[in-house]
């Protein structure tokens, strides 16, 4: 019993730690396929045109191991945790049910964008239809946050025997935890995005040599990585308040916070002896006091207010800690950046930073990643906070040990099959080349053309 | 007509457009496949990947659709169906994963791999094999319900008459909604050697799908007499079911009018899917839940319906635009732009 809860946890655990990676692309990169297209035809820059085309060429790749990690997971959510849906299916239901409507709408104006580049005269035309892609893509991340934002915060019901009743969809839907989960889900998106576009770039630098297109597309990305990196520290800020206010015992686990005081230190890395004494750590005196309301002399409730069979596990601030990490290089990597390119007497494409703006791409990724986990992790044992604990809504069957391994199997295969035909997409595709190409294309079309007037 | 009602009418309709706008998908696969096989595939390529990559990652949305919308109206089913099916569920997933995934791969990524194409072809078929698992539960007898768990009974499944003829029909219709279809878009691309082979494919697959549809008939009423009996009281329903499928065949034959043929094609199955939804009433999964027992709370049955009305007029245009810019607009469909 207790070994099928495991594998459970370990199964959907699975699918959503592979899905997250190309859901947080999914979103992230439609925004920056909108902006470089729009700034291509702003500036008349066929540079950008071929950076929004070049990106939907490799982003519909990712879409489709996005569409079927999806789709999993929603199947999942039923197979592996049947009486966890049949409870709280009752009060989530409306955000599920738009959350299609949203990836229906994202669907239908992917495939009209990749299959009509050259069918409008009005180039604004054709980069409209990014817009309905953008909105579809951030309105599912939106309405799937707020479902796990209930799960950690449930509201807008009435337990009885039970049961959920009287039940207000759009008070579960706009909890208190929504508003700041959703603002650091999109915004870590869109770094994310950047991130990995930026980095891109940079590889293609080092290793080819600074073209224009490759310097163009660094420069646009970096950018865009500096302005939402600075904004998901912001929603980072938002969310540590919000958890001090509402869910105490998951900031106190991710900080090791165990008696509660005035003035609480914020403690950095270290570890644990066998008497849950903090040792080898890094202590900022009054920080976390501060950090969870902007008072350094404010009270922070200890873990040891909690049962013990409340308490989170105490592994979380590892998690916590290298997330802020992560976070932290996405700022300062693209602030050196601007820096250097401000002040002209560095070079800001020397390798060490070029080699810095690559390895953003990990930096992002992880730290979307560790969020997640922190988040997830943080609330255990309950599934949903305070009414159902995470046994109680696991299935009884036993195959779910087998189904992990098969899942396993067939994410790995996904993976790399992805990572593969990525390879072959771009690597013997240079930009430079596809350049040349569509310039002499469109000299012998518009020489059809002219045929065919004659 | 109360949320419940609405709902599940709702739910049977998304159903039905899930089961032509997949069938198509999944029938391609199997003929793509076929074609390679038997070294006609410079025949269809074109035809089925000119239609089918705009459109593939609505077709799943369907499903998705249908699947999210049935354990909100009736959150019991996600407890009955998602214990017993989680199996069966997980198989239909994985194959779902692989043909979702490798499709894209496909058209965009690599090209020309036999593998790839088996693949292809072969999850085309066991895709609704695997899902029609779930229609077959529904009429009752497989599930083991116990106090805190809830089992399926496989051995009386896989011995079951029952099972088996709904998966052979569930085959043969996808093969033939199919064929009947890519006929259709055949005759609009002015594509004579597709149309002809897919003419042809039509007429064969055409006799298989109603014996399919007899012998499951017939199944069901040994299975399940109460089922049975509503559908014979719905017999104007199978009736018309069957004159459509008449004059579709008799139009292919005669091989004029393919867009009328198609639209009969979806008549015949539209009036039998809703025979066999509404001789279901008022269950989901005899004898368990019923769409009256099993809903969800009325606030929330607002709701979804509100929600339901909002999506619709998002989706019905764009949906259009998408027919018109690769359906109906003749350039595109013969490969001009």
């Amino acid at each position: 019993m207790i070994d099928t809860l495991l594998w459970s946890r370990w199964l959907t655990g699975l699918t959503l730690t592979f899905h997250v990676i190309f859901a947080t692309v999914g979103v992230g990169i439609p925004l920056m396929i909108a902006i470089a297209e729009f700034v291509g035809i702003r500036k008349k820059d066929e540079h950008y045109i071929l950076m929004a085309k070049r990106w939907t060429r490799g982003f519909i790749i990712s879409v489709a191991v996005g569409v079927v990690t999806g789709t999993a997971i929603a199947l999942q959510l039923a197979l592996v945790w049947p009486n966890f849906m049949k409870l709280a299916g009752n009060v989530i239901a409306l955000p599920l049910f738009m959350e299609v409507f949203a990836f229906f709408f994202e669907a239908i104006f992917l495939g009209i964008y990749l299959y009509t580049w050259d069918r409008f005269r009005n180039r604004y035309i054709h980069w409209l239809l990014t817009l309905p892609i953008v909105a579809g893509a951030s309105m599912s991340a939106f309405f799937i946050t707020t479902v796990n934002g209930f799960m950690n915060q449930p509201e807008g019901f009435v337990m009885e025997a039970g049961h959920f009743i009287a039940v207000q969809p759009l008070e579960a839907m706009f909890n208190t935890a929504t508003a700041s989960k959703v603002f650091h889900v999109l915004t870590s998106a869109y770094a994310t995005g950047a991130a990995l576009l930026a980095g891109v770039a940079a590889f293609s630098i080092l290793k080819k040599g600074a073209s224009l297109y490759a310097k163009k597309a660094l420069r646009l990305m970096m950018s865009v990585l500096l302005i939402f990196s600075v904004l998901t520290t912001l929603a980072g800020d938002m969310s540590a308040k919000f958890l001090a206010a509402h869910q105490p015992e998951k900031l106190a686990a991710a900080e090791w916070h165990f008696e509660t005081e005035r003035g609480a230190d914020l403690i950095l890395l270290g570890w644990l002896n066998s008497e849950r004494e903090i040792m080898g750590a890094l202590h900022i005196p009054k920080a976390l006091s501060f950090l969870a309301f902007g008072d350094f002399n404010a009270e922070v409730t200890g873990l040891n207010e909690f049962p013990a069979d409340e308490q989170p596990p105490l592994i979380v601030h590892y998690l916590f800690d290298l997330m802020v990490g992560a976070g932290a290089a996405l700022v300062a990597i693209p602030a050196v950046y601007f820096l250097f390119v401000i002040w002209k007497k560095r070079n800001e494409l020397n390798r060490w930073l070029l080699w810095a703006i690559v390895g953003c791409i990990p930096f992002a990724f992880l730290g979307v990643e560790l969020g997640w986990f922190y988040a997830e992790i943080g609330r255990q044992p309950w599934i949903i906070r305070g009414y159902m604990r995470v046994e109680e809504a696991a299935t009884t069957s036993p195959s779910v040990r087998i189904l992990f391994f098969l899942f396993l199997l067939l994410y790995i295969v996904l993976g790399t099959i992805c990572v593969f035909v990525l390879r072959r997409l771009f690597r013997n595709n240079p930009a430079e080349l596809e350049m040349e190409k569509s310039a002499g294309a469109n000299h012998l079309k518009s020489k059809e053309a002219g045929d065919v007037r004659r | 007509m109360s949320y419940e009602l609405v709902g599940i009418s709702v739910l049977w309709v998304f159903l039905y457009g899930y089961l032509i706008v997949a069938s198509i998908d999944y029938g391609a696969g199997f003929f793509a496949f076929y074609a390679r096989h038997t070294k006609q595939d410079h025949l269809l390529n074109r035809l089925i990947s000119r239609y089918l990559s705009p459109v593939w990652e609505i077709t799943n949305v369907f499903f998705v659709f249908f699947f999210v919308g049935i354990i909100g109206f009736f959150p019991d089913t996600a407890y009955y169906y998602g214990s017993a099916l989680i199996v069966p569920g997980s198989i239909a997933i994985i194959l779902l994963a692989i043909r979702g995934s490798f499709y894209a791969f496909e058209n965009y990524g690599s090209k020309e791999s036999k593998l790839y194409l088996f693949l292809y072809g072969a999850t085309g078929l066991f895709i609704p094999a695997a899902l029609s698992v779930a229609l077959t539960l529904s009429e009752g007898g497989f599930i083991v319900a116990a106090d805190n768990s809830v089992s399926l009974d496989y051995m009386k499944l896989l011995t079951s008459p029952l099972s088996w003829s709904i998966v052979g029909l569930a085959i043969v219709s996808v093969l033939f909604i199919s064929s009947s279809f890519l006929t259709f878009y055949a005759s609009r691309a002015g594509d004579l050697p597709a149309l002809k082979l897919m003419r042809n494919y039509t007429l064969l697959w055409g006799t298989p799908t109603i014996i399919a549809a007899l012998t499951s008939f017939i199944s069901l009423s040994q299975h399940n007499e109460r089922h049975f009996q509503n559908m014979i009281d719905l017999w104007w329903l199978l009736g018309l079911s069957i004159i459509c499928f008449m004059l579709a065949q008799w139009l292919f034959y005669k091989g004029t009018h393919y867009g009328l043929a198609f639209i009969s094609v979806m008549l015949q199955f539209f009036f039998a899917f809703f025979a066999y939804g509404i001789g279901q009433y008022p269950y989901i999964l005899d004898p368990y839940i019923t769409i009256h027992n099993g809903a969800t709370s009325p606030a929330m049955g607002t709701a979804l319906v509100a929600a339901f009305i909002g999506g619709l007029l998002l989706l019905i245009p764009s949906l259009i635009l998408v027919l018109r810019l690769f359906l109906f607009d003749a350039d595109y469909v013969k490969g001009k732009r």
